[in-house]
């Protein structure tokens, strides 16, 4: 119950400092406008944040290892957590900085007026489709390359138990886990891709063409995709990969495959509802009229009326999609039934790799491995979903 | 008023249609599976006679639409039949007065998913409208960016990295919660509580991003009609504006997103009930699916399509309870 009292008593310090700092900043600048108008709650959140800030900087320089001798893991993660967020802010702000300076006029400007938020985020998707694409020549080992010792552990020290050739260390049957790491940038990464470009084709295609025809294959399609929205997605997608589990080896087409299909189908649902409601807004304008009067074709009318201008909203609507695409084929292969050995896969890795966690107060190490995966997985969405957010915030035009 | 009741009645049919369509599309890609359930009942020890009686006694050998209304009877009087598992075991170890059926075994683990999403509701709803509220009054300010970017963070990582996030930090470093949440039947209310306090507090990181945003979003919209200025205009404080003046009428897009979100606890829970071995409903399909148990899946999947249905439907008839336009549609 201490910790609880030292909380409450913090709590009441903050407050009474917020009082005292306004107070003080009122007759130090003799009400400045700033001071004088400022509310209780604001002068509470300014002491708040110091509070906090100061507390995190204490702590950052706690010693990384006991006095008796075990190591300080809480400081360790904390210091990493920390380095991490300052390595990207610096890598994202730098590569801002080199936008502003290279290129074409129109990406100059572009990167003028961006978010740190925003080149944080291009900056992760080039990253990762640099090492999805070059996987094969990075990966210093194959992916279902067994190399002898298992569960060697990260950092590469030999009197914690590692080995300098492998630095992440080597997973339960002994393949190389940096490998993996990087093999599953192509294997996760490139499977979501395919299926949210699949999700869009089915999608966009029956969406552009239920708004241009309408009538009773509008009324079909929008039923039918009624009801497959009815049943929530990653419940859908276990079910019918159950049912796909047992499909697969008899008729000899991968699970993946099947995977891929389903998915696509589940998502291609969402895809058709923004285009059947984009194309709506399209189809009844003028210069769509004057096409049809001129005796155009639907293939014209679909590809080189409507597509152009709903492109914009499908852009950041692929980008939404395939963070959700990513995050369930992730939840699938974590479940089991997802992206199959030997693939290597991040999902499958946090799965196989997680009960090293409960060793972390020991060694900080053990935990690594986990976490990089599961982090891999939300580095990436994190960053589409920054680049997505500025984009509509673009698109919409400067609300508020 | 009668209105509003034709409206209401109108949704709720339109519902039960819609669940009772989504019963066959279970139904029918449940019978997509190649082969036949005796033999998968049966596994390795069929033989021609058992493979025969099995089928006869879960009347496989009718024609596909009686069996359907048969289960969707068996459904409406909850009579879901035994699952796979327990007749695998009767049938090869004989015996078998003590099977447990499919209800005995969902039954236990619906009131826990429920359970664990009450406590999930009653953190993350006070405390994402707060967060709404407070972005919204410090519109633009460092606050509201970092809560933005937190939000935005926690709303598109996946839900097991929150969640061994929250175990690293909060069980293993600091030994505060427990892991797992090992849950048995009269347990004490608040020990239930505690145990199922991280598996509740990982979901409430991955739905407060939605439904703060949404507050936030709903009351800066508002920030500029007249009523909002002259309250403004009179003095009054700008907490007081927007609780007092801005909230009430904010609130119609602000249920709905906490009803939508309600209905993505009760689904999303899969993966977390997984890492945290919570025995709960989605912890059950995610093991049947593993060994094609067909009852259970199936009824499962029903179980959380219904759940899915009635909260959207909830969500729709109390957006157009508090908002008169939508109630008389052009």
């Amino acid at each position: 119950m201490s910790g609880s009292m030292i909380f409450l008593l913090g709590l009441a310090g903050i407050a009474a400092m917020a009082f005292l700092f306004r107070l003080a900043g009122q007759k130090a600048t003799g009400d400045a406008p700033k001071f004088r108008d400022m509310s209780y709650g604001e002068a509470f959140g300014y002491m708040l944040a110091a509070t906090l800030l100061i507390l995190a900087v204490w702590y950052y320089f706690q010693p990384k290892v006991t006095e008796a001798g075990m190591a300080n893991a809480g400081v360790v993660f904390f210091r990493w957590a920390v380095q991490g967020f300052l390595i990207f802010a610096a890598a994202a702000w730098l590569f801002r900085l080199l936008g502003r300076n290279v290129g074409t006029a129109w990406t100059r400007k572009l990167f003028r007026q961006m978010p740190l938020t925003a080149s944080f985020g291009i900056l992760v998707i080039l990253i990762y489709a640099f090492v999805a694409i070059f996987a094969g020549a990075i990966a210093p080992h194959g992916q279902e390359e067994i190399l002898g010792a298992a569960n060697v552990i990260a950092g590469g020290d030999p009197a914690l138990g590692g080995d300098p050739a492998y630095p992440l260390g080597t997973d339960q049957i002994g393949r190389d886990i940096l490998s993996r790491l990087i093999y599953g940038a192509q294997n996760t990464v490139g499977i979501a891709f395919i299926t949210t470009i699949l999700a869009f084709l089915l999608g966009g295609t029956f969406g552009f063409l239920a708004a241009t025809l309408g009538g009773w294959l509008d009324q079909l399609l929008s039923r039918a995709v009624d009801v497959l929205m009815a049943i929530p997605s990653l419940i859908f997608a276990l079910l019918l990969m159950t049912i796909a589990t047992v499909w697969a080896p008899k008729l000899g087409i991968p699970l993946t495959w099947f995977m891929i299909v389903i998915i696509a189908v589940i998502d291609s649902t969402r895809v058709y509802r923004l285009a059947r409601a984009v194309g709506l807004n399209i189809v009844v304008m003028d210069y769509i009229e004057a096409a049809k009067l001129r005796g155009e074709g639907l293939g014209y009318l679909v590809f080189k009326e409507i597509l152009p201008n709903a492109t914009a909203p499908l852009l950041a609507e692929f980008g939404l999609r395939f963070c959700f695409v990513f995050l369930t084929i992730a939840a699938l292969s974590f479940l089991g039934v997802g992206i199959q050995p030997p693939l290597a896969d991040w999902g499958t890795m946090v799965r196989d790799l997680a009960q090293f966690i409960n060793f972390a107060a020991f060694s900080p190490m053990a935990a690594v491995t986990p976490l990089l995966a599961a982090g891999a997985i939300a580095l990436l969405t994190v960053g589409v979903n920054f680049v997505v957010d500025w984009m509509l915030h673009k698109s919409s035009g400067l609300k508020e | 008023m009668n209105s509003i009741l034709r409206i209401i009645l109108q949704r709720l049919g339109l519902g039960l249609l819609t669940l009772f369509v989504v019963s066959i599309v279970i139904f029918v890609a449940v019978n997509l599976l190649p082969g036949d359930f005796a033999e998968l009942i049966l596994g390795q020890g069929a033989t021609p006679e058992t493979v025969a009686t099995i089928r006869r006694d879960l009347g496989l050998d009718q024609p596909l639409v009686l069996r359907y209304f048969d289960w969707l009877r068996g459904m409406l009087t909850l009579d879901l039949g035994t699952s796979f598992s327990q007749l695998n075991r009767v049938s090869n170890l004989g015996g078998g007065s003590d099977t447990t059926t499919v209800v005995e075994q969902i039954a236990p683990r619906l009131s826990n998913t429920l359970f664990l999403a009450a406590v999930t509701a009653s953190i993350a709803v006070p405390f994402s409208i707060t967060l709404g509220v407070l972005a919204a009054l410090y519109r633009n300010t460092a606050f509201d960016r970092s809560a933005n970017i937190f939000t935005l963070s926690s709303i598109s990582s996946p839900e097991f990295f929150m969640a061994y996030v929250l175990i690293l930090f909060l069980a293993v470093l600091n030994p505060i919660l427990p892991s797992l949440s090992n849950i048995y039947q009269g347990m004490p209310f608040w020990e239930r509580v505690e145990k199922s306090l991280l598996p509740a507090l990982t979901l409430t990181l991955v739905v407060t991003a939605h439904m703060m945003r949404m507050t936030r979003a709903a009351i800066i919209n508002l920030l500029a009609s007249p009523y909002i200025e002259m309250a403004r205009l009179k003095g009054l404080s700008p907490m007081r504006v927007i609780v007092k003046h801005a909230l009430p009428n904010a609130l119609a897009p602000i249920i709905n997103v906490i009803a939508l979100n309600l209905a993505y606890l009760i689904t999303g829970v899969v993966v977390v009930e997984v890492v945290f071995v919570y025995p709960g409903i989605g912890q059950l399909f995610v093991d049947s699916v593993k060994i094609r148990d067909i009852p259970v899946v199936q009824a499962c999947c029903l179980i959380f399509a219904a759940a899915y249905i009635l909260l959207n439907l909830t969500a729709d008839i109390l957006s157009i309870l508090s908002n008169p336009r939508l109630r008389h549609p052009k």
